[in-house]
């Protein structure tokens, strides 16, 4: 059997398997954004904690992707067998670009630019929202891009732990032996980083005040 | 030596009253006993040495640092009365490094604390004209630019706009013109100088440069590590028997004297 005529028969189940591994990034990457950047921005008022934060989630990128889904397996709550899991490991490996990206920008902002804003009577929200946040966003918006690459590739493993997506693919193909199996989740995973990396790149673009 | 610039007469005038006011950083002492008055219409300049406590007292005033002693009045009312971003918002600020903000134009940065403080757009429009005229940019070309697109001067005169915006009685101008190149500092100089006689606001002006001290200033305090050593008028500053406003005056270099009638300085026998 080609490999062409193998993508068309089985173009259903890659369909669903290429939805299924979106969802899972998507979940992880939506509780990375909503810890990573509010805990990065509290970094840079609070220098006695990034040593500790910025340390525990360098330990976490370094546990190999295997064995945080198995070492999360047994966890109450958070663990177990499938979907769930995986989103909190996923979640955990884009902790690191996330934090540290948003604590690198924020921190990274003209401290001449804070002086008068703050000097001219602005209130921390509003230099917050108004001065660090729009020109640290290149930053922040970069370590999200890196985050949901390291992701799309994670999610492959998650299929070793029951949680679907098109690692399902791959692993079946190492199983068979089947190189057109392992294709069938391979090349999607790449197409899904490559296309979501573009749009990103163009949101980032948007988004970026000229200075 | 006059250690309170304001007569006595002009109490209601007074914009800024500092009454012996120390700040200590940890166990560091960086500005002690600190007192003197300014009132509206006078610019108070700070000059010292590098590390002296100048710009320390100018963030004590406008709350940027906290006092650790004594007592701070502004228009009348202590310091710590005030809510900080009210009071800041009552005290234009001025600093060397300018601080634009990068993302906004020129337009944006200078309405900022007129939107800030919910202005009508009408009003804030009108009042940014009127400022970038005030410091002498022309409006239709320059209100649409980003910083990025500015000299190092006009970068500045937008920070001296920005610092007018919103009407403050007081003004705190930390070395503004002290990263200019010498012929346009020169000019911004005498610009600013004009700006201040009408504007009738209390400036205080840190610098380090006796001729800007004497060009701007309606007094002059020296300061020597982390004190006030004297206040004076700019003529009286020249005669002073203090061994560092003489250092001040020898660094002017020989047989330049101050000319109290054209406000800039003449020399009568220039050093080969």
């Amino acid at each position: 059997m080609n490999f062409l005529t193998f993508l068309v028969n089985y173009r259903g189940e890659i369909l669903s398997r290429t939805l299924e591994h979106l969802l899972l990034v998507a979940a992880a990457m939506l509780a990375a954004v909503l810890v990573g950047i509010p805990l990065g921005i509290a970094l840079v008022r609070r220098q006695n904690l990034r040593r500790w934060v910025l340390g525990t989630a360098n330990v976490i990128q370094t546990i190999p992707s295997l064995a945080l889904f198995g070492f999360l397996i047994p966890v109450p709550f958070l663990g177990g067998i499938g979907a769930r899991t995986a989103i909190v490991a996923l979640a955990l490996y884009a902790l690191l670009p996330i934090l540290r990206n948003t604590y690198t920008g924020i921190a990274g902002v003209d401290p001449a630019v804070l002086e008068s804003a703050r000097g001219m009577g602005m209130t921390q929200a509003q230099i917050l929202w108004d001065v660090q946040l729009p020109l640290s966003i290149a930053v922040i918006l970069a370590g999200v891009r890196v985050a949901m690459i390291i992701c799309i590739g994670v999610a492959t493993i998650a299929a070793a732990i029951g949680a679907g997506g098109l690692g399902v693919f791959i692993f079946r193909g190492v199983a068979m032996v089947s190189n057109s199996v392992i294709l069938a989740g391979a090349i999607p995973a790449a197409l899904l980083a490559i296309g979501v990396d573009l749009i990103l790149g163009l949101v980032e673009k948007k988004l970026t005040p000229t200075a | 030596m006059n250690p309170a610039p304001a007569t006595a007469s002009s109490t209601h005038g007074l914009a800024v009253e500092m009454r012996n006011v120390g700040f200590c950083l940890g166990k560091r002492q960086i500005v002690s006993g600190v007192t003197f008055r300014v009132a509206h219409g006078e610019t108070l300049v700070l000059l010292g040495r590098s590390g002296t406590g100048k710009t320390t007292t100018l963030k004590l005033i406008n709350r940027l640092l906290e006092t650790t002693s004594g007592e701070i009045f502004i228009e009348g009312r202590p310091q710590l009365e005030w809510d900080p971003i009210r009071l800041r918002r009552r005290i234009g600020y001025v600093i060397q490094d300018v601080g634009l903000f990068p993302h906004w134009t020129v337009e944006q940065n200078v309405a900022m604390v007129p939107r800030l403080e919910a202005w009508s757009e009408a009003r804030v429009g009108q009042r940014v004209r009127e400022m970038l005229e005030l410091v002498g940019l022309d409006v239709a070309k320059f209100s649409a630019r980003k910083p990025s697109e500015l000299s190092g001067g006009q970068r500045q005169r937008v920070g001296v706009a920005r610092a007018l915006a919103a009407d403050p009685p007081i003004l705190l101008m930390d070395e503004p013109f002290g990263a200019l190149d010498p012929v346009t500092r020169a000019e911004l100089q005498r610009e600013f100088c004009e700006l201040a006689k009408r504007l009738e606001k209390a400036i205080i002006f840190v610098t380090h440069d006796l001729r800007e001290a004497l060009l701007i200033g309606t007094h002059i305090g020296l300061f020597t590590e982390g004190r006030l050593a004297g206040t004076y008028e700019p003529e009286e500053f020249l005669r002073s028997k203090d061994a560092e406003a003489r250092a001040f005056v020898d660094s002017l270099g020989a047989g330049e004297i101050w000319d109290k009638g054209s406000p800039q300085i003449t020399s009568t026998r220039r050093k080969a």
